[in-house]
């Protein structure tokens, strides 16, 4: 069934309208297998939506999505036993106990009693729950349930893992060993995983690769190095600069580099206005004239700004996110 | 030789289709199992259970007093039967009149937050992503459901019996055991029903409390207030006076028993009375002439049956329209809230 491509996700012209609404426009998306993904965009951009109807739970008004070969509108039960879905403050039966609430998840997975056992031990000990797996979720924190959410779509071995705002409303001491889980279901187990949400920084560490959704449209995607050429494109780069010993001669020198149009001075930094990169030139330069560079940076390459600037090109989300 | 690999073929894609279905099962029957242990380990399942228990064993303690000192006075017959009909003065319900009064509470109680519950848990849209088809939460919620009533109702007759006879000594004669089973039977249905409406208005309501206020309303609206609308109604198409005529007169009540029976509350009342009691000979007015010269006798078990079986159809349809009118919402809503 798989095409000659490695896509595990591939949407062709997918469009969900809600009446006049369009949640999502034409949305075609490629993810390649054993990757993590990260979906980006602000509150309301459809991103849900896509996740939803990549999981065959919605039904696009037009286009499809193919997952893992399988299309998720058609053969929604094939993708959904490969596809392990994480919701946006994921819920549990508060009543029964962490190992319970598994144990459903196991059984309408139809996963074996003794297998089912086995893979809830594995799956509890790797997000560290192993005390509280017998507490009621009522008694659990929003981390805890967060954890218990990646040990339930563990259970299952998904090929691949869907998160919807994985990081919201968890501790940054949380945050930090959710990314590394998710970083280690992917380079260990050889697991995609597609990360949706609005907060950059925090996404920005573990991807390979990221799409900007505005609207109900994938506005960019590809590496962070790719989006940074792409939005650099037809922009001069600025190098901001810093080196001992700061004195007179280091500017002249800047400003004899070629490709150096201007240089401003910002508290103790040394602003140049380039016409390309000239960083590697500029290293050079200053070590043969016995400077060294402390800090050395190509401004509006991290992801935040690059978000930023995507918003503002779009223009029209300025003030809706935060 | 053609022909058996024909067959053979026809038998593999038949056994395909059944482990397909088989597999389909696989995740209605985990919903069931979760389903039905939840209701019966749940409180609010556990309160009602101990409020319907109790009542109904208080009418058949009343009921068992009053026949056995009727026995004496005049010559009683179905004293099985009457161990469910039988009211007293301290106590003016009999077991049947509790099980009509408190019966679609408890088909409420079971359903009232099955899918906005899980909405509100967050729960629905992480079970939905599982491999199962959307129709088996549904489904499981309500076989779960009609399994919980079919445990309480038959649990609760039986121990009915059972008590009764020990305190009368009478023992039950095969007639009188089909009419309690009959019995049994309608009040499962009869209950289903309400637990279908209360499903239907988990869907359509987002809030828990509102489906379960809905739901309540209706049972008050069913319980009380329907068969006045179906007099008003009636005396509305034909308005009897003090000189009306016959005619008139049995329009009126004709009307008025044809409205009330839209109401499976209704139904549900006359076919009980009916099969346990087996003197009920008609349910529809009955003139004066043709009661002359009738002889007084009872129904068999058969004409009994044959004399509600109107409203049993009419009570399984209604149930059925009712899951079928929550089934069609359910696959149809989004499952985002």
């Amino acid at each position: 069934m798989r095409g000659e491509n490695n896509y595990i996700i591939e949407t062709f012209d997918l469009t969900k309208k809600y009446g006049d609404i369009l949640a999502v426009d034409n949305l075609n998306l490629k993810v390649e297998e054993g990757t993590v993904y990260g979906l980006l965009g602000p509150n309301g951009a459809g991103k849900t939506t896509t996740i939803l109807m990549l999981l065959g739970l919605t039904e696009p008004s037009s286009g499809k999505a193919m997952v893992a070969g399988y299309d998720a509108g058609r053969n929604p039960l094939e993708v959904k036993s490969m596809v392990g879905y994480l919701p946006d403050n994921v819920g549990f039966y508060n009543e029964m106990t962490g190992e319970e609430n598994l144990i459903y998840t196991a059984r309408l997975n139809g996963i074996a009693k003794d297998e089912a056992k086995k893979r809830i031990r594995q799956a509890v000990e790797r997000v560290g729950l192993r005390e509280a797996i017998n507490r009621k979720v009522g008694e659990y924190s929003r981390g805890m349930r967060q954890r218990l959410g990646i040990a339930d779509v563990l259970v299952k071995d998904p090929k691949l893992i869907i998160m919807d705002e994985p990081t919201l409303g968890i501790d940054p001491e949380g945050i930090h060993q959710l990314l590394d889980l998710i970083k280690e279901l992917a380079r260990e187990d050889g697991r995609t995983v597609l990360i949706s949400s609005h907060l950059l920084h925090q996404i920005q560490q573990i991807c390979h690769k990221v799409g900007i959704f505005v609207k109900g449209k994938l506005i960019a995607s590809g590496t962070i190095d790719d989006l940074e050429k792409q939005l650099l494109m037809g922009e001069k780069p600025e190098i901001e600069l810093k080196a001992v010993p700061d004195d007179e001669n280091l500017v002249k020198l800047c400003e004899n580099l070629d490709g150096v149009e201007s240089i401003r001075r910002k508290n103790d930094l040394l602003i140049l206005d380039c016409l390309r990169d000239v960083r590697e030139d500029l290293v050079r330069e200053l070590h043969s004239k016995g400077y060294c560079p402390v800090h050395l940076c190509l401004r509006g390459v991290s992801l935040d700004s690059i978000y930023l600037r995507y918003f503002r090109k779009e223009g029209e989300y300025e003030g809706h996110f935060s | 030789m053609k022909d058996t690999s024909v067959e053979s073929v026809k038998i593999s894609a038949m056994r395909q289709d059944l482990v397909r279905v088989l597999g389909a099962n696989k995740g209605l029957n985990a919903v069931i199992k979760k389903e039905v242990g939840d209701h019966l380990s749940g409180k609010r399942f556990l309160i009602l259970a101990l409020l319907v228990v109790v009542t109904c064993l208080g009418a058949l303690y009343v009921a068992a007093g009053t026949i056995r000192s009727a026995v004496g006075q005049s010559e009683i017959d179905f004293v099985f039967l009457r161990l469910f009909t039988t009211s007293g003065a301290s106590m003016p319900f009999s077991f049947l009149s509790f099980i009509a009064f408190l019966g679609p509470l408890v088909g409420l109680t079971l359903g009232f937050d099955a899918i906005n519950g899980e909405r509100d848990r967050r729960t629905l849209s992480r079970v939905l992503s599982q491999p199962i088809y959307r129709d088996a939460l549904i489904n499981g919620k309500f076989i779960a459901g009609v399994i919980v009533i079919v445990m309480v109702i038959f649990g609760l007759g039986f121990l009915v019996a059972g008590f009764g006879l020990m305190m009368t000594g009478v023992p039950p004669t095969l007639d009188e055991l089909l009419r309690l089973l009959a019995y049994l039977i309608l009040s499962v249905i009869y209950i289903a029903f309400w637990l279908a409406l209360s499903l239907l208005f988990s869907i359509i309501f987002r809030q828990t409390s509102t489906s379960a206020l809905a739901g309540i309303a209706m049972w008050l609206f069913l319980a009380v207030f329907f068969s006045l609308l179906a007099g008003m109604v009636a005396d509305g198409l034909y308005p009897v006076q003090k000189d009306s005529g016959t005619e008139q007169v049995l329009a009126n009540s004709r009307a008025e028993q044809a409205i009330s029976r839209i109401s499976p509350t209704t139904l549900y009342d006359e076919a009980v009375s009916t099969i346990m009691n087996p003197s009920v000979r008609t349910l529809g007015p009955v003139l004066v002439e043709q009661a002359y010269g009738a002889i007084k006798g009872t129904l068999s078990v058969g004409q009994s049956l044959l004399l509600i079986w109107p409203h049993l159809v009419g009570l399984f349809a209604a149930t059925s329209i009712c899951f079928a009118l929550a089934y069609i919402s359910f696959m149809r809503q989004e499952i985002r809230a």
